[in-house]
């Protein structure tokens, strides 16, 4: 770390709107392009190190034991029965200590503890040390536990009356307004749909894996994690030691979509292992101890009701949902959150209720809220727009709100009609046959259908710290992570652009807890926050420089490493004498409820349903954007084909199996649960809607990791209705659901 | 007993029970390949034996006598990468990296079967097999990308192996 000199923060509270962007006076002219990612040819040849990756000297390896029970507790671990097998060290657990629950996204105290206690299968209890792999791998799997068992509540359906009203979270439980009964009843048009959707996991590629090692009393953990800032501090809590005890390392995250906000069970017994080994432990989950015990993404039972006006202008909405979580969890699944501002219609009615059930944890999962709740919401309105006759693009055009419905604020940005537009006619929208069920080629039937996207904009406390180095490169350091989002590239684009400098001349230095506080990967707040802090400390740096220069700093321009000033240059390298260094931090303030922040978009998806198998392939999918700034074309390009995918995997195949006798999870690997493959996914197309939000942070960008996902799923529906008339409202839509509903041959 | 990675000869004892995957990983210091589910679901472990691509975590190090192996450090490094690795690049064919090196080494694999003619479940014509984005994407699919560059990886993949026509789906045609 650098920087022992004190060095002058740049702090802003987001309490007005900037209105204007250095961003847009920069010289270097990098800033937006598509440039090839800046990490990339460590990634393309290997050389990319994961957590997993790191050698220490003598370093145990530790395989995880999880609980064979769904309900119970453990009454004994015969360790004996292996510590004599050849290579074996020891059998750790620690009942009090261990983490029962993996950790919320954004918590910044310890989960739920203790194993002695079942409350899910799978559950980590103990963890083997050996001194190879293969060794401690074998003896967990023989390691005999006596359990007693106790009754659980495994399904959904068998207790879904019993619910409670979770706490709010980034959103309010139960919201009301207005009487939607009564708008149901005087509207011209209705519809009262249910829909359900399973459960889900995110199945980064990488598994959650640890290396821990204790120097005296702290510990260095290299972990998986998307916000190493806040997950050292779950950690340190978890362990009950201070915050300045734990280091959570992890500067390349092989994929995240939630799983990894939070600390998973590997980090606690690792770190306790370690501590009792007095040796570096190496905690690598399974695939299938992902599956069992990081998180899933609730199954949802929602019911949407829609009440128009007789020209389709919404005068009623309503989303009631059902979710389910372990006892005493706080989070539930958000699916009525982009419910809240997307449409109009005074009155309104949109409700979480939580049923509690013995299944590993329920937490975030790629765009929490909408990913679900779009897939019905959306549905929902192309039922509408089929029962009123109108083309379901018209149907979201007589639907644009002035203000947010609930809020009576305006809204920061607001492109969706731009999207939809641009979407329809690129797409060949007017080629869609409105009947459905009437283009036939071979023994396909052949569907258009669309979804609008929304994503809430969000925005954490942020720090960076930038240095200009006296060889006239900078720094940047940020405890920021980049999960294949593009962070290193996007901060060093736009450091490059304010301090005028190639952005291969910034180096960019992330995912350490040691280094200034971030609010880390989710949520679709990274680029934005990590970038605005990353914006003010350059900012105070073009200051100093322009102060050295004794002009003022709009009288200056840098590019290509010269500053140049009253028709001189010179270069920074020769400016900035030994070096100098400025923090940034960014904070939400004001502006969070003085305008309503989020991202839209438009899916259009056309999709060949099978008239004999039922069979669904999408064969066309487009998504225009409108997400503020973009940062850097290509990465923003691969966020959405991202999240278009995760939209086919949800309406196509995603679904976890739960045993109702058990809790067990019955397809837990990636053979059984079906994310989608490269054959699955056709040559997706995106576009971006210019765009510039001065409400959200100085680079007026907004969220866009999970916008894709928003509504793609429900585009996918639609289509496959207008394909073949099959509306199934029961998620993943798989052949079987479709079948019985198809025409005739 | 011996063998060639990456053009080095290794004298090893590996327990019997190590993978291929974990002989490079843990034993080797070669952690290029990676490590997704370890039971051939996934493909992240892919690199070449002999030339073929194989998922190295279903196979035993120990049935490798005098094999060459070439894994993903064995194809190119920064400043001098092998062309597919430069397409992947360019055509951004990966996000958090993860699955890459599987990818690419799948992909050189694939290539050299589509250059021997070898039909798969794609192939319209089991005599002439021509390379459109059908066949790319069902050769491929045994490589998961949860980031989901596919559209990504088809484009590094065609313009490596210079087909320039842009195919459509054949789904349903
Ligand atoms: S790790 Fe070998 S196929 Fe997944
Ligand atoms: S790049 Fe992340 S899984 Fe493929």
């Amino acid at each position: 770390m650098f920087g022992l000199g004190k060095s002058h923060t740049n702090s802003l509270r987001m309490d007005a709107p900037q209105p204007t962007s250095l961003l847009d006076i920069g010289a270097q002219n990098v800033i937006g392009k598509p440039l090839d990612r800046y990490e990339g040819p460590l990634k393309v040849s290997g050389r990319a190190l994961y957590s997993a990756e790191y050698v220490f000297p003598d370093m145990a390896y530790g395989v995880l034991v999880g609980a064979r029970r769904g309900a119970g507790r453990v009454v004994s671990i015969d360790a004996e029965a292996v510590t004599s097998l050849p290579g074996v060290i020891d059998v750790v657990t620690d009942f009090k200590t261990f983490i029962r629950n993996p950790g919320q996204g954004g918590e910044t105290e310890a989960p739920t503890q203790g194993v002695e206690e079942i409350v899910y299968f799978g559950q980590v209890i103990a963890i083997v040390l050996a001194e190879s792999y293969e060794a401690a791998r074998d003896a967990a799997i023989r390691l005999p536990v006596e359990y007693e068992e106790a009754a659980g509540r495994f399904d959904f359906a068998a207790h879904k009356h019993e619910t409670d009203v979770p706490p709010e979270n980034n959103t309010p439980a139960h919201f009301g307004q207005g009487d939607l009964d009564q708008a149901m009843a005087e509207a011209a048009f209705t519809v009262d749909a249910s829909f359900t959707t399973p459960s889900q996991n995110s199945a980064a590629m990488e598994p959650h894996a640890s290396v821990a090692m204790w120097d005296e009393d702290r510990l260095t953990l290299y972990g998986s994690y998307q916000i190493p800032t806040k997950d050292a501090m779950q950690l340190a809590d978890a362990l009950g030691v201070g915050k300045d005890q734990v280091r959570i390392v992890s500067h390349f995250v092989g994929g995240g979509f939630g799983s990894k906000l939070g600390i998973a069970p590997e980090t606690t017994a690792a770190a306790i292992a370690a501590k009792r080994l007095g040796r570096p432990v190496k905690a690598v989950m399974l695939r299938q101890q992902v599956f069992d015990a990081t998180v899933r993404r609730s199954n949802t039972e929602q019911r949407i009701r829609l009440a128009a006006d007789a020209h389709g202008r919404l005068i009623g909405i309503g989303h009631e949902t059902l979710t389910s979580n372990l006892p005493g969890e706080d989070y539930f699944e958000p699916a009525g959150i982009g419910t809240h501002f997307l449409y109009p219609g005074e009155h309104r009615l949109i409700t979480h209720d939580q049923v509690r059930l013995n299944l590993v944890l329920s937490g975030s999962m790629r765009a929490p809220g909408e990913a679900v709740g779009m897939l019905a919401l959306e549905t929902a309105m192309d039922m509408l727009a089929e029962q009123m006759a109108i083309d379901p693009v018209e149907l979201r055009r007589r639907n644009e709100p002035l203000l947010d419905p609930e809020k009576n604020v305006p809204y920061s940005s607001r492109s969706l009609r731009e999207c939809l537009d641009l979407g329809a006619q690129t797409f060949g929208w007017d080629a869609r046959e409105t009947r459905p069920a009437q283009r036939r080629e071979g023994e396909w039937l052949i569907g258009m259908g669309m979804a609008a996207a929304a994503r809430s904009n969000l925005l954490q406390s942020e720090e960076a710290k930038v240095r200009i180095e006296p060889s006239g490169r900078a720094v940047i350091e940020t405890a920021m992570t980049d999960i294949g989002t593009g962070t290193y590239s996007v901060l060093s684009q736009i450091a490059g652009e304010l301090l005028g400098l190639d952005p291969r001349s910034v180096d960019v230095r992330l995912g350490d807890s040691d280094m200034p506080a971030s609010g880390g990967s989710g949520g679709s707040w990274g680029a934005c926050g990590s970038g605005s802090a990353v914006y003010l400390a350059c900012e105070e740096l073009r200051r100093q420089l322009a102060k050295t220069l004794g002009v003022e700093p709009g009288a200056m321009t840098l590019k290509d490493g010269l500053a140049i000033a009253q028709n001189k240059s010179m270069p920074l390298a020769e400016l900035v004498g030994d070096g100098i260094e400025a923090m940034g931090a960014i904070s939400p303030g004001k502006q969070k409820d003085a305008v309503t922040q989020a991202s839209y978009g438009a899916h259009f998806a056309e999709v060949a349903v099978n008239a004999v198998t039922g069979e669904v392939r999408v064969r066309r999918m487009l998504g225009v954007f409108a997400a503020g700034r973009i940062l850097n074309e290509k990465t923003a390009r691969s966020q959405c084909l991202g999240g278009m995918t995760f939209g086919i995997g949800a309406a196509l195949t995603e679904e976890l199996l739960h045993d109702g006798r058990t809790g067990k999870l019955v397809n837990r690997d990636l053979a059984e649960y079906h994310i989608p493959v490269n054959a699955d996914v056709p040559q997706l197309e995106v576009l971006f809607v210019a765009e510039r939000d001065q409400h959200s942070n100085p680079l007026h960008a907004k969220g866009l990791g999970e916008l894709g996902i928003s509504g793609a799923g429900a585009a996918i529906t639609n289509a496959i209705y207008n394909a073949c008339g099959v509306r199934v409202r029961d998620y993943p839509l798989t052949l079987d659901k479709i079948l019985p509903g198809l025409p005739d041959l | 007993m011996r063998f060639t990675i990456n053009g080095r000869l290794h004298e090893v004892e590996p327990d019997i029970r190590t993978s291929l995957l974990d002989l490079c990983r843990e034993h080797l210091g070669l952690t290029g390949p990676k490590k997704g589910c370890d039971h051939g679901q996934c493909g992240a472990c892919t690199i070449l034996v002999n030339g073929r691509r194989v998922n190295s975590c279903l196979s035993l190090a120990v049935m490798h006598q005098e094999d060459e192996i070439v894994t993903i450090e064995g194809l190119g490094e920064p400043g001098s990468l092998h062309p597919m690795q430069q397409a992947f690049l360019h055509h951004d064919g990966y996000q958090c990296g993860y699955c890459t090196p599987g990818q690419i080494c799948s992909a050189v694999g694939m290539l050299d079967e589509i250059a021997k003619g070898w039909p798969s479940h794609a192939s319209t014509d089991l005599e002439q097999v021509s390379l459109d984005d059908a066949e790319i994407s069902e050769r491929m699919s045994g490589n998961l990308c949860r980031c989901a560059a596919y559209p990504n990886i088809v484009d590094a993949i065609r313009e490596v192996a210079g087909a320039d026509a842009r195919t459509g789906s054949d789904v349903g045609a």
